[in-house]
């Protein structure tokens, strides 16, 4: 069974590194966002197994989308996990609080990212 | 087939220097923009936050790639932002000489592909050094956020980022009044609507942030709160933006004392920076990154231009008419040939830019094939030839699902496990190969398996069973195909049973022909299938014929175009019920545009007619028409909601005279009048 990951992500750079540790464990399709706006567009398009969002980008944020998905019904039980920064401890906080189920504050080791990984999809 | 991981991170890391090039690029171009406007004493918030942003993504990368005095670098940098935007500090000269010379020092570590000799290093190391030192005196004197203690509604500032915080609360502290802009947009298109509230917004003061929202609106919906800040009042609001889905909610903030406090607005004016330093920002890859709406918008003008053209040779024909081949008439006739070839170097130029070769998604491919062998157990050997082959970069876009489609149905259902190809007396490991060409003014594009073939004989089964023939009817091959594509056919079990191939074929096929471009598929069985796809180089601008028939005037591009022929209407026979004629020993279905698109009124009966033969992927069609006008360059605009659905219809166009006329598109055409 395909399973889905929306990846929600500024920098293309960091998109193709996330995508690149997905991609080398299972059979995962990846969808790459790189903004709030693209991922509501595609959220209900794919039946997602989980979302990675950052949390700094502009207009929609990543707390925002987090707020999003956490509230509507449809998207409530998918993983979310939030990649944040060191030092930003204050928005990391804020996104569990919303309902994101873990969060990988960069840089972080490929290992660190697959474990998340399968620890929410099994 | 699998490629060695390093050569991934190669890729990678090209990905990376190029992002970081112009990350650093962009630092130095906001940070002279911020020392000129804090010259002026006004800063934009938006700009610093633009700016921390950009150090903030430059660490991100830097230490998942592993630079990490990259990292370390740009991280003190991003410190000293982060308190610049939070407006913890002031921007001073003394600051821009430090960013100055932290840009510096990136760009030539960056330009030097990250390997920083010792000289650099010892460099680094100072500057890192002085950040810290001047972010450490800075942050001592920092203030805790006051927001909490304001009457500020808790579901807002649960979704603030730190900088927005900070932004909301410098908005109430001028004394500004906050509003919740509550719009409601229909989920397909909300980003354009929302693009356009943005802008009557904009320009009323600052938007903080948007939240989305989807709790208490149909499935179909969104909406979003806007939370802006504005010295106007809600009367002024609601006047100005009559949006029926819009309202407006000033948010109760309480009191906060104004502090007398310099904030990133009101600055001193800085004077003398580092440029002693020798900023060497030259990039090292040749090459910018444009939004492909710009070139639209480009080709859209440059086929205005063409319009405009056309009427000037029109002029210039009547001016040699009327006054004969001698004085002013030849002058304007060169004129308007130099006119002609440079707007055709132009045009020629432009299309360039949008052409991109397929290999971007030719190596997505070779990632999913990876995947999918990895779990099925199967072995699979990739074969990709023709991957320099160009087309229009929207087109590239656009093919990356129905190709992945087909190459998934090549695994799932062509290629078999290696005990049964054994047994079958094939070699252990299947082949896919994928092979592009142009021909013509099109691509072609064929992925073929040396699989098991689809299942004709399942397939017929399947019609009858579904009742969509009569039993006994004997069909040809093709024809049998042909019923992969349709909608629903696929969806259902039984199909999966045989090849599978059906399985959102009708998708692949509907993202193709919105393309103008046209699939088929061939089949033997047990040496494997071929999916061929046929596609126009660029939807941009094309040349086509202009027809008339029955009163109304048609576009037909050219590129599909045979020729065009002179009939008279006792040529015209009737086989099986379907106008034919004969044309050099084969016979030509002829297609009535009235009787496809059911235009009121008869037909005319006239004498003389033409055909226009199309043809597309092997397949032609012969267009009876009453009138030719000519050709003409023809700029292509998609249409609206109510013509979408209907097939054979790929746009419409602006003639030279104002007048708008539609341009069908050959491919639907072709395929709908084998259905008549």
């Amino acid at each position: 069974m395909t399973r889905y990951v929306l990846i929600v992500e500024d920098s293309p750079a960091m998109r193709s590194f996330i995508a690149s540790a997905i991609e080398a464990l299972n059979d995962f399709q990846i969808v790459e966002t790189s903004n709030g706006f693209e991922a509501l567009k595609v959220l209900p398009r794919y039946k997602f197994d989980l979302i990675l969002t950052d949390i700094n980008m502009p207009d929609i944020n990543g707390l925002e989308l987090v707020s999003f998905v956490k509230k509507s019904t449809e998207y409530s039980h998918i993983p979310l996990v939030i990649i944040t920064t060191e030092g930003s401890e204050k928005d990391q906080q804020k996104g569990l609080a919303l309902g994101a189920d873990a969060y990988l504050v960069k840089p972080f080791k490929v290992e660190v990212l697959q474990k998340v990984l399968k620890s929410y999809l099994h | 087939m699998a490629k060695k991981e390093s050569k991934i991170s190669k890729k990678a890391l090209q990905e990376f220097q190029s992002e970081a090039e112009e990350i650093v690029e962009k630092l130095y171009h906001n940070i002279v923009d911020l020392e000129e406007s804090s010259k002026k004493g006004k800063v934009d918030p938006d700009s610093l936050n633009d700016t921390f942003r950009a150090a903030h993504s430059l660490k991100g990368v830097a230490g998942m790639f592993g630079f990490s005095q990259i990292e370390a670098l740009s991280h003190n940098l991003e410190s000293i932002l982060d308190s610049l935007r939070l407006g913890k500090i002031q921007l001073e000269p003394e600051i821009f000489a430090l960013l100055d010379e932290s840009v510096g020092l990136l760009s030539k570590i960056i330009g030097a592909s990250g390997k920083e000799g010792a000289e650099e290093k010892d460099q680094i190391e100072a500057l890192i050094g002085k950040l810290d030192q001047r972010f450490q005196e800075y942050s001592s004197s920092e203030k805790a956020s006051p927001l909490e203690e304001l009457k500020i509604d808790e579901s807002i500032i649960s979704v603030l980022t730190e900088y927005e915080e900070h932004r909301l609360l410098e908005n109430i502290r001028e004394g500004i009044n906050i509003f919740r802009v509550r719009a409601g947009f229909d989920l397909q298109s909300f980003d354009q609507g929302l693009a356009e509230l943005n802008q009557l917004l904009k320009p009323l003061g600052e938007i903080i942030t948007t939240l989305p929202s989807s709790s208490g609106v149909a499935d179909s919906e969104i909406n979003f709160d806007i939370i802006l800040g504005t010295k106007k009042d809600r009367k002024f609001l609601e006047n100005t933006i009559e949006w029926k889905n819009v309202s407006f909610t000033q948010i109760e903030t309480g009191k906060v004392e104004k502090e007398e406090e310099a904030s990133p607005e009101k600055l001193k004016p800085g004077e003398g920076s580092a440029e002693e330093e020798g900023l060497s920002l030259k990039s090292i890859s040749q090459t910018v990154r444009v939004d492909i709406n710009k070139l639209d918008n480009i080709m859209n003008i440059v086929g205005e231009l063409l319009l405009s053209k056309a009427v000037i040779s029109e002029l210039t024909e009547r001016l040699r008419m009327e006054k004969g081949f001698s004085g002013v008439a030849v002058d304007f006739y060169k004129a308007n040939r130099g006119l002609e070839r440079k707007l055709n170097e132009l045009q020629e130029g432009v299309m360039e830019v949008r052409m991109v070769p397929l290999h971007q998604i030719f190596e997505k491919l070779s990632r999913v094939i990876r995947k999918l062998t990895k779990d099925s157990g199967k072995e699979v050997e990739l074969e990709i030839s023709g991957a320099d082959t160009e087309l229009d970069k929207l087109i590239v876009e656009a093919l990356g699902d129905p190709l992945i489609h087909i190459i998934r149905n090549c695994l799932d259902h062509g290629i078999e496990t290696p005990e049964e190809r054994k047994r079958k007396g094939k070699p252990k490991k299947g082949t896919i190969k994928i092979n592009a060409f142009p021909k013509g003014n099109h691509v072609v594009i064929e992925v073929e398996d040396d699989g098991s073939g689809i299942d004709l004989t399942r397939i017929s089964e399947v019609v009858v069973e579904k009742g969509l023939i009569e039993p006994g009817i004997q069909l040809g091959k093709e024809e049998l195909l042909e019923f992969l594509f349709m909608p629903g056919f696929s969806t259902k079990k039984e199909i999966s049973k045989i090849s599978g191939r059906g399985v959102g074929l009708d998708v692949v096929k509907s993202n193709i022909s919105s393309m103008s471009g046209m699939i088929r598929i061939e089949s033997e069985e047990n040496k494997g299938a071929k999916v061929i796809l046929t596609l126009p180089i660029t939807l941009a601008i094309i040349k086509a014929l202009i027809i008339t028939t029955c009163g109304r005037t048609y576009a037909i591009p050219l590129n599909s175009i045979q020729e065009s022929l002179m009939i008279t209407s006792q040529e015209i026979k009737t086989v099986e019920g379907r106008e034919v004629i004969q044309l050099r020993d084969q016979t030509l279905s002829l297609l009535r545009l009235n009787h496809l698109f059911a235009l009121p009124g008869e037909s005319p009966s006239v004498e003389q007619y033409f055909v226009v033969v199309v043809s597309l992927a092997e397949r032609r069609l012969g267009i009876l028409v009453e009138g030719l006008l000519g050709q003409q360059d023809v700029v292509v605009k998609s249409i609206g909601e109510p013509l979408v659905g209907v097939r054979g219809i790929g746009g419409a166009t602006e003639l030279g005279n104002k007048t708008t006329v539609l341009v069908l598109d050959v491919g639907g055409l072709i395929e709908e009048s084998m259905r008549l």
